[in-house]
């Protein structure tokens, strides 16, 4: 057994499961905004304000900007480890992956919390 | 009819890097013959063209080659299945080369080792034989007939980026042909050894290892149910 330091998961299982989850979370996020873009029909700024005014979708949108980030993580961490083979090289890019993917969260969180 | 050939040719104690060799090779108008036949053919021509077999007939898995691109055994593919005007043939795409189209098996052997490829049962044997009902032995069909010639874990892309992490297909094969053996006990044991990021995980599901198989067995398709395994096991 190989350990993983810079993964998101304890386990292969654990990235898997998590893997699937945020994707089912970022095609239901998708899937909804799609939905209600085109039932909107013309889509004016107050239309668009009141749709992220509301709080369960605010949450909505952070548990999906989550998704992304977690779903990033895994995915770009086995990229690295396919991919890049000096360690420290390895190392740094993946650091540098999961410090913007938390950046990008709390960025978000801000925007959506601003509305 | 001439057929043409293009063989990968590499001898480190002499040459700097590999080359690729052409070779002609006189067959008879509407006749066929398998490529390794060919090969010993070529090789009356050339001597020092290297290359494995024994069994001549898809049973000991020693002459897997990449033949136009696709792995498979040469003994078993007639030179009429390999499509194009030439044939290319090289060694196993992945693992050292040792000579010509001989390469260097430890890095596979070595994933097979590491699933415990053996029975292992901590009761106490009886008189005279382990039994097994028709239903749990049937289970272990499509795994059993494995014969370990690597062209499916020298065809995946998992393989190639981490041999010495990844199991690989022909591996994970038999780790589950004796995860689902009814007379096997480390199930729980052999479940763990597999449960980090790369041993099973990094199969991505590309499904080479079952397109290129000489016996038709479905890697692919034991992977997916180690995983279920593991996920019964883990929630
Ligand atoms: S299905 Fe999995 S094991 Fe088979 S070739 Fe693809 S990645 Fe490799
Ligand atoms: S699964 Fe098929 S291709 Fe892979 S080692 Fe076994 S026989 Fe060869
Ligand atoms: S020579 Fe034995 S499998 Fe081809």
């Amino acid at each position: 057994m190989v350990a993983s330091a810079t993964s998101l998961g304890r386990s292969g299982l654990h990235d898997w499961i998590i893997q699937r989850v945020t994707a089912v979370v970022l095609a239901g996020y998708v899937i909804y905004l799609t939905a209600f873009i085109v039932s909107a029909g013309g889509l004016t700024f107050a239309v668009w304000q009141t749709l992220f005014a509301q709080l369960w979708f605010k949450i909505f949108s952070l548990l999906a900007v989550a998704s992304l980030c977690f779903h990033a993580w895994i995915g770009m961490w086995i990229v690295t480890t396919d991919y890049i083979k000096p360690t420290g090289m390895r190392m740094i890019v993946q650091v540098l992956i999961i410090l913007a993917c938390f950046a990008f969260l709390i960025w978000g969180a801000q925007i959506l919390w601003s509305v | 009819m001439k057929i043409k050939f293009s063989i990968y040719r590499y001898n480190p104690e002499t040459d700097k890097k590999p080359r690729m060799q052409d070779y002609d090779l006189e067959v008879e108008e509407g006749s066929d013959m398998m490529v390794l036949e060919a090969l010993i053919k070529l090789k009356e021509q050339d001597p020092t063209l290297t290359f494995r077999r024994s069994c001549r007939e898809g049973v000991c898995g020693s002459d897997g080659v990449n033949m136009n691109g696709k792995n498979g055994l040469a003994c078993i593919t007639p030179l009429s299945a390999v499509k194009g005007s030439k044939i290319t043939i090289r060694p196993l795409p992945g693992l050292p080369v040792i000579r010509d189209l001989v390469v260097d098996m430890a890095q596979f052997y070595r994933q097979y080792e590491k699933v415990r490829p053996y029975l292992i049962n901590n009761e106490e044997p009886p008189a005279r034989e382990r039994l097994q009902s028709p239903e749990d032995r049937a289970k272990l069909d499509g795994l059993y007939e494995c014969i370990l010639c690597a062209c499916c874990s020298t065809a995946c892309p998992s393989f190639w980026w981490n041999p010495d992490k990844f199991v690989g297909p022909s591996g994970l094969l038999q780790a589950y042909r004796f995860l689902i053996d009814s007379r096997d006990t480390e199930t729980d044991s052999r479940l763990s050894d597999l449960d980090d990021a790369y041993s099973v995980f990094r199969c991505r599901g590309i499904m080479n290892c079952v397109s290129v198989c000489p016996k038709g067995l479905n890697p692919t398709q034991a992977i997916g149910h180690i995983r279920s395994m593991l996920l019964q096991k883990g929630v």
